[in-house]
């Protein structure tokens, strides 16, 4: 008996998870299924599929075999029991929260945070009536003391965006589980090739898939992963999950789907009311990208840790901030979490501060100004002139995008033609 | 026999018995719709399975075509496979009850959630084959790939095609496991 089964590795996974060959057609490559709905097999397949009875295609905005490849293809490389795709980094988080929380919740969120993030949690969340509570990776005291009875979740990045922070999970995973919440991890900086949150105590993990997974700057997208180890009806606090819901006559999604009961409830609930689907040519394009992941990873760590090196020697450079760099504050954290490589994104300070930014971005040739992270080419933003712009300087130091900070993204071309086109910019 | 912990199971031990089983006892069926046991019931009955319902409470009524019995003992054809829908302190019974038919069942399921470890020690000293803490539904999904289509980690990769069951687009089959299967077209 064959029962000595392997567990494959990272890369392999990376390739072939999520992808048989077509049950249809036997085409090897993923076909994009660019169709908004399928047939059913007789009026009873129907009933079935739309009362979560049998598992099935039905409707794009739900479900997409397309998507379904990126779908399994992150939970394996995460180590989760399921996945969502969504239209975006954003979506995933709006339908996560959406899942969790009810109108007067509240939830702890790191400050270290995408700034999007930030904006989006502060602003649009609160309309919902979900309430941040903001606390700060650098004292864990400091989630600790945000818990309140209305706290329903933890939220923060592995690695921060933009100023290479690097998180312990570990930590605030104890938080989490004292609090009898879950922690969620957005992974979209480090990727599943450098850090699973999920050995770490993450619950859900979720994804920009625009950045480092689809990995060339040609697709928005994002995604939620289940973990698979929160026990959504211990406490009775997630309605979502633990009570009868009368959209599906009374089924209660934990119970019926056990240990990825959690995407399911995205799906069903956040995915199929709130509308964000990801379009299959998307899931498509991030697919194909994922099977380079481990090889681009790799690269960019490389070719960053020698730019943050070469950075802190030049006399036009008030510091790196890059955890790769042993003098890193975060450096300790990173060989615990991150030890393989710490990713393509660094903020670097420049002794001439605004102007030197703007004058930076304006002088280099390969690099590309733009507001985007993770994809091949090597990209660079200033954001006190950008993304910033609207805030005090003083809100913008707090933010880690003062006047002087140049955010830089380290794409997979020669190192040596990176440096040299940081070399003529900052001349 | 390989020695299960019962904690994980190999792949081929599960599609072994989805495979094998023909007539299953769903023991703590239901026949309210929304409830786990009745998609199961309805999942199997759909793929040609032979699905005998058991609840006292319910005994004598028809579902889907089904007659549902109160006891195990009252089935009057040999079962493959008795599926436990009850909570893990009512298991040995269930269990008990099983051991005493003739034909014995080859196969005793605990549902996901549910886990007995004295009546599973019971049941495989009889020869019977134990399953628990899982559900038939979502292995079959599992191994049949069915599940992928909704973003589940079916921790399996194949480089040959699934198998297309007759009768429809979207039901597949368990194959044998060995990458062998051809990839059979339904009839429509
Ligand atoms: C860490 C992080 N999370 C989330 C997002 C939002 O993702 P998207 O732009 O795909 O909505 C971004 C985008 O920059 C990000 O960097």
């Amino acid at each position: 008996m064959a029962d000595v089964e392997r567990t494959p590795g990272f890369n392999t996974l990376a390739i072939h998870a999520g992808a048989k060959p077509d049950p249809a057609t036997g085409a090897r490559a993923t076909p994009i299924y660019q169709t908004a709905s399928y047939v059913f097999d007789d009026v009873e397949h129907a009933a079935s599929l739309f009362g979560l009875q049998a598992f099935g295609n039905i409707y794009t905005r739900i479900g997409n075999p397309t998507c379904a490849v990126l779908e399994e293809r992150v939970a394996a490389l995460e180590g989760g029991t399921a996945a969502l795709a969504v239209a975006s980094g954003h979506a995933a988080q709006v339908l996560v929260m959406h899942a969790m929380l009810t109108p007067g919740d509240e939830f702890i969120a790191s400050t270290k945070l995408y700034g999007g993030s930030i904006n989006q949690f502060n602003h649009s969340f609160k309309s919902f009536g979900w309430n941040v509570v903001w606390a700060d990776p650098d004292d864990i005291g400091s989630f600790e003391r945000a818990v309140t009875p209305k706290t329903k979740a933890i939220f923060i990045e592995s690695i921060a965006n933009p100023g290479g922070i690097v998180t312990d999970i570990e930590a605030i995973a104890q938080v989490a589980r004292k609090a009898g919440v879950p922690l969620v991890v957005d992974n979209t900086l480090a990727t599943p090739y450098l850090c699973k949150p999920i050995d770490y105590g993450a619950d859900v993990v979720v994804h920009s898939l625009t950045k480092f997974l689809g990995g060339h700057g040609n697709s928005i997208g994002g995604i939620i992963v289940d973990a698979g180890t929160f026990n959504w009806s211990r406490d009775r606090k997630y309605p979502m999950l633990c009570e009868p819901r009368p959209e599906y006559s009374g089924i209660v999604l934990h119970e019926t789907f056990g240990n990825f009961a959690f995407a399911i409830a995205c799906r069903v609930l956040g995915l199929r009311d709130l509308g964000p689907a990801l379009s299959p040519f998307n899931a498509f394009l991030i697919a194909t990208g994922i099977e380079t992941l481990p090889l681009r990873m790799q690269r960019h760590s490389e070719n960053a840790l020698a730019v943050a090196q070469w950075l802190s020697q030049r006399p036009e450079v008030a510091w790196v901030s890059y955890p790769g760099l042993a003098s890193d504050k975060y450096h300790a954290l990173a060989q615990k979490y991150v030890p393989k490589g710490c990713g393509a994104v660094m903020t670097v300070g420049l002794k001439g501060g605004y102007d030197a930014g703007v004058k930076l971005v304006s002088n280099v040739k390969l690099f590309s100004h733009l507001a985007n992270i993770g994809d091949t080419k090597s990209l660079i933003i200033h954001p006190a002139s950008t993304t910033h712009k609207q805030l005090s300087d003083e809100q913008k130091t707090k933010a880690g995008a003062g006047p002087d900070v140049v955010r830089l993204s380290i794409g997979i071309e020669d190192v040596a033609d990176i440096i040299a086109d940081l070399e003529q910019g900052l001349k | 026999m390989i020695k299960l912990n019962h904690d994980s199971y190999p792949d081929n031990y599960i599609r072994g018995i989805l495979n094998t089983v023909k007539t299953i006892a769903m023991v703590g069926f239901s026949p309210n719709t929304s409830r786990p046991s009745y998609f199961v019931f309805k999942y199997f009955l759909e793929r040609g399975t032979r699905v005998i319902p058991v609840n006292p409470g319910h005994a004598g009524k028809e579902v889907l075509g089904q007659k549902v019995y109160a006891h195990l003992a009252d089935i009057p054809e040999p079962i493959d496979m008795v599926d436990i829908f009850r909570a893990p302190e009512h298991v040995m019974p269930v269990v008990e009850e099983a051991l005493a038919l003739k034909p014995l069942p080859m196969v005793i399921w605990m549902q996901l959630g549910i886990r007995n470890n004295e009546a599973a020690a019971l049941a495989e000293a009889a020869g019977i084959k134990v399953v628990m803490n899982r559900c038939p539904k979502i292995e079959y999904g599992r191994l049949s790939s069915e599940i992928s289509w909704i973003g589940v980690n079916s921790r399996t990769l194949s480089s040959k095609r699934a198998q297309i069951l007759p009768g429809g687009v979207q039901r597949m089959g368990l194959g044998s496991g060995n990458g062998n299967d051809k990839g059979k077209e339904g009839d429509g």
